[in-house]
């Protein structure tokens, strides 16, 4: 077999993401002819920055769900090395060394093969998967932590500022790739003390969800308790899974060299947000609506939670996608200096740290990743300025 | 203004203490030690070995102990064995008589790297004066571009050079310097694509900087914190351009490039030169990925060497250095801040 | 008034528009107006009705969506409208200068002074730096400002607000403009403040003899300042003509309504309660055809006044008196007011707040950004206050800012403490209990309305909801349908439709905003209301239904009411007792007769004769206070007042300057705390 043309690569390509353009023209054709009823979302229709954004965003996240989740539009098996495929160029037909290749397995390396022989095209479209499945989570769980110590920081501030204020300044003060190294490696994980680090992280959404229901319903004691009850007895059952791998249940289980990476990044993050939601709460706190709160007799808890972050949700919004994309980079950082996940591991900063190696020689195992990468970030940025643009229009 | 900045260096050299204890803490975790050990010693230790060459050399010590000594206000170890006297202040050859009972960096020393057999003290300098280098030059390059392109964009929120500009800022936010790397070798340098106008490393360039070896890796870190200078001088200059006064300006007969010039740029620029200020300890990230990937021996490079080899005292050594730059970054950026605005009075 | 000489501006027809993305949205239509040189011309309407437009528009400035649509706009002749960027250039500044509301935001806050005065004759007349200088001295001294080589080396926040207003005069007046346009020059300002500032644009204006275009929504200011006054109702001139004619024989059912229902003195709340217009401001997008003022009209014929567009018609026999309605010669404009029934007024029952010797003080720190290390200083907001107010009472607390009412209001709701003496409910001692140590029935009792109609709701969450979490709160209802219940007939008490419950209170205009506060602060049965300014941010039309649903509310439920204020008419028309505050003192306190007649404490005097009262036949004693209120955190020595006080000579040994003086009682239940003997305060 010949290797295949350009133009037959992109064909082919196109059709492999078949799955990936119904999701997304149905996305947006059902988001445009409701675009009027759905909010800010909705907004984000009108503009076409962030219609680009979010279709970048989209088309990223369909690829990572179909291809990890549901093994669709990947060709090859993304661990499978063939040793006659070492660095072949893109559109190379597939063949084996050893044996015949399997005749139902693709006939095609789309985008080439790897300095192992693995499928680039493959690995690229896993890739998003191994971002989609943990910056989204990282920049909630550190939002939910910047949030729940931000508020009361700006909102009393006094000694309490001080010392928090303190605390984010000396995580920010460490270079984020130092502090990768020291916490990002196998002995440390020997050490256990990723796991006390989740243990105290994820321990805030539970706090941040009982305080949000406290606050609102302690003048109705059943439902209260009703709200609380649930989120406790979920939050925990999440929290012993996750944090501790105890799941009395067997069900939740999170494994160790991914925690550690889900922990530094939202370690990372949270001081960031913690700034930004304490600037935002001193300067929503001079206002009538938190005074009349005030004079009403509200407890603290109450105007922050009820009456300032929903007033402040959205720079927090668009903060959230840029987060986001900040994260995916900083995933890419911890694969590019081959920290924390396995070294097999299809995630973009691995491949591209590999296929950096030969790049002199042969630019197509590290330019997809490196695209792919760029053009998330790009989505997720262009995404944050409409959603910003947006909201602040009328 | 003293006080100020008594208090300010206060703040210094209490996170200095406690991020170096960090650092310290987490260096000397029994698996990192371990590692050490058998990095020092070799890979086929027994668990005894490396226990035995880990308490001569005073590892097993107490942390605080250890951290004093470090500090230089503990003495150091002192440990006889066969007859020779051996120490932490002990240089070799040196009689255990004549040492000082303190050596930490209170008393200047930085104690001794594993991985490069030398003063720690030593290397650091070397290193700082070789990314120094670097990061003046991404300086030159980064900030004035940078605000050029954001007073362009803002000063007419919404026309076309505005969305022009704005796109590329977003673009090159959206650029880690590993993408934007990679992409400016394979176009600039691979001979694959046959420009071959610059080096793809720079290894060279620590003797003899030139533009063709020392372009790329400069361009790379600037372009990512350009990004998002610009757009924030942008953010800046549009606001500033719907100010009031600018109206006031505008029916006082002004012409627009006088406006631009006279009445928003210096207020225009407040805001960023916070945010430049900022950008020194984030182009330090910058600066350890593109030293690696162009193979520039620098700060950068020592510091990924020294963590992964736990090198614990160039590691400290490594961190004091950052979060000096960082604390004093920002004490120039609230200073600054004081004299380009007039509306914060020094008492 | 030069009659005869050719107009200075002439706005023939001019329609302004704004283009959003969805519709072009009309800001100003067939408005014509002439000014002629030395005249003052005043442009009075509510916020929403184009006023500022019209200036923009003259000034040819409208951004980027707005553009003019029809009509022309000559300056001494020539078309402003065809003229090319650079004609315009030439003209703004040199020959048309203009004003501002907010003197703060519109001076360059980076620059000098002096650079910002300098620059209008440098670009215009090409003058050299030291003639600029030069002249910007004579100018800077001109608007009596002290110590001109001084302020103009300051930059503007180092200046307070007055000077910063006479510095924005002084700019317009550098190169001896022939029109000035003042957009509400003074709505920043404190009254006495803003009396100064206003007799200095009079005087000014008629020393360069400069014609001037005077925009504000008080009609008593644009009595004391115009020659002439076009009154603006939704995009709309209304009525334009002399000051006299317009406000004595006015044509216009508009303007009448406007008249009727702001407090003039003489009215009272109980014998002649004030008339509200009926219904809402017209949003642009959709007002009515016909006369736009129609469906709030008492005069509103359907068929003839809802027919189609309607021009502004000359009155017959006047001086170029013009209005805009039908029905003018069928109106009899002279019928009195309808009574709309007086009502019987309460009389005020037991004392329920006693206030014994409050004082508030506050340590700040020196420098905010450099501070926290020693240097702190004292602001003492509240200086030894002592008063009562009884059950269905309603007590002003007028001053202006710094006065140290909003401390006061502060620790009446418990957010703050007391530094020192009583506060007393129903005698109980409250005032070292901040409110998170209230009782549930306490913090119900004691409630507040805000000033900000704006702000005083929580923007993302409806009208509905904010009511019932008050309710939640006090424990009201026992389910969640009892409270729906309780929250519907609130907001029936404040005249609210019922589906205004599930709305967001972007949806609202300001003065359903503010009815939403009024009736969360009733939520609880509140026994003691403070109003902080409740109507000072609304609409003069607007003001006077709030002001009569606060009255109606507070007789049903014997409220007392806390009426903080500084604008003096509504005081008088309101009140029973007044209390005048200056610098955290109370200077004098007393039944509103008492307060409004002298003998007046010499501040009340001041203050009474700053306010601008809208009533042609209202001749007040004129008195300018020099300067400004001083700094709470650096008060003067002795009497709080001493500094700017006209009488102080009649005090002998310097007395004002050295101690405090002592509260004396005039009359029974009339204190004064001044020096002046009681023969020198009631001899004028």
């Amino acid at each position: 077999m010949d290797p295949l043309s350009w133009t037959d690569i992109f064909l082919r390509i196109a059709a492999q993401l078949a799955p990936v353009w119904i999701a997304l023209i149905a996305t947006f054709a059902l988001s445009i002819t409701f675009k009027r009823r759905l909010g800010l979302y909705g907004k984000l229709f009108d503009s076409p920055i962030g219609m680009v954004g979010f279709g970048l965003v989209m088309f990223w996240t369909y690829t990572g769900i179909f291809a990890g989740a549901f093994d669709l539009i990947l060709t090859h098996d993304v661990l499978d090395q063939s040793a006659s495929m070492k660095n072949k160029g893109p559109g190379t037909p597939f063949t084996q060394m050893m044996g015949t290749p399997d005749p139902n397995a693709y006939p095609y390396y789309l985008l080439g093969g790897d300095n192992l022989g693995r499928d680039v095209f493959s690995r690229m479209v896993v890739g998003a998967w191994e971002v989609i499945k943990i910056a989204p989570f990282a920049s909630l769980f550190a939002f939910m932590v910047g949030i729940t110590l931000g508020l009361p920081a700006g909102y009393h501030g006094g000694r309490l500022d001080t010392v928090l204020s303190f605390l984010a300044n000396l995580i920010l003060a460490f270079p984020v790739i130092l502090l990768f190294y020291l916490l990002v490696t196998p002995e440390i994980i020997q050490t256990g003390i990723p796991v006390y680090m989740a243990a105290v992280l994820f321990v805030f959404p539970i706090i941040f969800l009982v305080l949000l229901w406290n606050s609102r319903f302690h003048t109705q004691p059943a439902t209260r308790n009703l709200y609380v009850g649930i989120t406790l007895l979920v939050g925990t059952w999440l929290y012993l899974g996750i944090a501790w791998n105890a799941d009395p249940l067997g069900i939740v289980s999170f494994p160790p060299n991914l925690l550690v990476v889900f922990v530094a990044v939202v370690f990372v993050n949270a001081p960031t947000v913690f700034r930004i939601v304490r600037g935002l709460t001193m300067d929503i706190k001079t206002r009538d609506y938190v005074a009349a709160a005030q004079t009403r007799g509200e407890g603290t808890w109450y105007i922050m939670l009820w009456e300032i972050l929903p007033n402040v949700r959205g720079p927090l919004i668009v903060d959230f996608c840029l987060r986001i994309g900040y994260t995916t980079i900083l995933l890419g950082t911890l694969g590019f200096f081959g920290l924390g996940l396995s070294p097999e591991s299809p995630d973009w900063g691995s491949t591209i740290n590999e296929g950096r190696k030969l790049l002199s020689m042969y630019l197509h195992p590290a330019l997809p990743p490196a695209i792919a990468l760029l053009s998330l970030v790009l989505g997720l940025n262009l995404l944050a300025d409409g959603l910003r643009e947006e909201s602040l229009r009328d | 203004m003293v006080t100020f900045i008594l208090r300010r260096v206060g703040v210094m050299v209490l996170t200095a203490i406690c991020l170096t204890f960090i650092v310290f803490f987490l260096t000397n975790l029994y698996p990192n030690l371990e590692k050490l050990a058998k990095t020092q010693g070799n890979f086929r230790m027994t668990d005894a070995e490396v226990e035995s060459y880990l308490g001569r050399n005073g590892y097993l010590d107490p942390m605080l102990v250890k951290y004093g000594r470090w500090i230089g206000v503990w003495p150091g170890w002192v440990i006889e064995e066969e007859g020779a006297t051996r120490g932490r202040c002990i240089e070799p050859g040196q009689p255990p008589e004549e040492a000082p009972r303190f050596c930490g960096i209170l008393q200047g020393d930085w104690g001794f790297s594993t991985v490069f057999r030398k003063d720690v003290g030593v290397i650091t300098g070397e290193k700082l004066a070789l990314t120094g280098w670097l990061m003046l030059w991404v300086m030159v390059l980064m900030v004035p571009s940078a605000l050029m392109l954001g007073v362009l964009a803002g000063m007419r929120e919404g026309s076309r050079t505005d969305r022009t500009l704005s796109t590329f800022a977003i673009t090159t936010t959206a650029t880690p310097e590993y993408v934007s790397g990679v992409l400016f070798i394979a176009v600039f340098a691979s001979s694959a694509v046959g420009l071959q106008w610059f080096k793809g490393t720079a290894t060279g360039a620590v003797d003899k900087p030139t533009f063709e070896n020392f372009f790329l890796p400069v361009l790379t870190i600037a372009l990512y914190g350009m990004g998002y200078i610009a757009r924030m001088t942008r953010a800046s200059m549009a606001e500033v351009m719907t100010a009031q006064y600018i109206r006031t300006a505008r029916l006082k007969g002004v012409s627009f490039p006088n406006i631009v010039l006279k009445h928003a740029l210096r207020n225009a620029l407040i805001a960023p030169f916070t945010v430049i200020m900022l950008q020194f300890p984030w182009l330090l990230n910058g600066v350890v990925i593109v030293e690696t990937l162009f193979n520039y021996k620098g700060f950068g490079w020592t510091l990924v060497q020294a963590a992964s080899n736990n090198d614990i005292e160039l590691l400290l050594a490594v961190s004091v250095v950052s979060v000096v730059v960082v604390l004093v970054t920002q004490l120039i950026s609230d200073i600054g801040y004081v004299y380009l605005n007039p509306r914060i009075s020094v008492s | 008034m030069a009659e005869h000489d050719a107009p200075i501006l002439e706005i023939e027809n001019l329609s302004i528009s704004f283009f959003t993305r969805l519709h072009e949205i009309p800001a100003v239509m067939d408005f014509s107006v002439t000014v002629r040189p030395g005249e003052a011309v005043g442009l009075v309407g509510e916020s929403g009705c184009g006023k500022s437009t019209v200036a923009l528009g003259v000034m040819r400035d409208l951004g980027v969506n707005g553009r003019i649509v029809g009509g022309t706009v000559r300056f001494k002749g020539r078309d402003l409208g065809t003229m090319s960027a650079a004609e315009l250039r030439a003209i703004r500044g040199r020959e048309i200068a203009m004003i501002y509301q907010e003197p703060m935001a519109s001076l360059n806050p980076a620059m000098r002074v002096g650079r910002q005065l300098m620059e209008v004759p440098m670009i215009h007349e090409g003058i050299s730096r030291t003639e600029a200088r030069a002249r910007a001295l004579e100018v800077v001294g001109d608007v009596k400002l002290p110590d001109p080589e001084r302020i103009l080396d300051s930059y503007p926040h180092q200046l307070s607000g007055g000077q910063q207003q006479r510095i924005v005069i002084a700019m317009a007046l550098m190169s001896k403009p022939s029109l000035l346009i003042l957009d509400e020059p003074t709505t920043a300002l404190d009254v006495t403040v803003e009396a100064a500032v206003v007799d200095l644009v009079k005087d000014l204006g008629r020393k360069y003899g400069t014609s001037m275009l005077f925009i504000s929504h008080n009609l008593g200011l644009v009595l004391e300042t115009c020659d002439r006054i076009c009154v603006m109702y939704s995009g709309e001139a209304v009525e334009t003509g002399s000051v006299r004619d317009v406000f004595d024989r006015m044509q216009h059912p508009y303007t009448q309504a406007l008249f009727r229902s702001i407090p003039l003195p003489g009215t009272d709340k109980n014998a002649q309660p004030l008339k509200a217009i009926p219904g809402n401001f017209p949003l642009p997008h959709e007002r009515p055809t016909g006369c736009n003022f129609g469906p709030r009209c008492d005069y509103f014929r359907a068929g003839q006044c809802d027919a189609g567009d309607i021009a502004m018609a000359r009155i017959e026999g006047s001086d170029r008196h013009f209005t805009r309605c039908l029905r003018v010669a069928e109106i009899d404009w002279t019928a009195p007011l309808q009574k709309t029934g007086t009502v019987e007024a309460t009389p005020p029952g037991k004392v329920v707040l006693r206030i014994e010797n409050l004082r508030k003080y506050y340590e700040v720190a020196a420098n905010a950004l450099f501070g926290g290390g020693g240097a702190t200083k004292v602001v003492k907001a509240n200086e030894s206050l002592s008063f009562e107010a009884r059950e269905s009472e309603t007590l002003a607390i007028v001053g202006e800012s710094g006065c140290g009412k909003s401390t006061l209001a502060k620790m009446l709701m418990g957010l703050e403490t007391a530094t020192d003496g009583a506060i007393l409910l129903d005698n109980r001692n409250i005032e070292q209990t901040p409110i998170e140590r209230r009782d549930t029935q306490t913090v119900a009792d004691i409630q507040m309305v805000f000033q900000n109609p704006f702000d005083t709701l929580n923007p993302s969450m409806t009208v509905g909801r904010q009511i019932i979490r008050a309710l939640e709160v006090f424990g009201i209802g026992a389910t969640d349908r009892e409270r729906r219940d309780e929250m519907l007939r609130l907001l029936d008490l404040v005249k609210l439709p019922r589906e205004f419950a599930g709305r967001m209170p972007r949806q609202l205009s300001g003065g359903q905003k503010q009815r939403v506060g009024i009736a969360r602060a009733f939520a609880g049965g509140a026994r003691i209301v403070v109003a902080d300014e409740p109507v000072s941010a609304l609409d003069v039309s607007v003001q006077a239904a709030v002001t009569d649903l606060l009255m109606e509310i507070q007789r049903k439920q014997k409220t007392t009411l806390l009426f903080i204020s500084h604008d003096l008419s509504i005081v008088r028309y309101l009140s029973d007792r007044v209390m005048v505050m200056y610098l955290g003192h109370v200077v004098e306190l007393g039944t509103t007769d008492q307060v409004f007649a002298p003998p007046y404490h010499p501040y009340t005097e001041a203050l009474l004769s700053a306010v601008p009262i809208a009533d042609t036949r209202v001749k007040k004693t004129h008195i300018v206070l020099e300067g400004d209120v001083p700094s709470a955190m650096n008060p003067p020595p002795g009497c709080p007042f001493q500094t700017r006080c006209r009488w102080k000579p009649e005090v002998p040994g310097g007395l004002c300057e050295r101690e405090v003086p002592a509260i004396r009682e005039l009359a029974p239940g009339h204190q004064v705390k001044c020096h002046l003997s009681a023969d020198a305060l009631s001899c004028w």
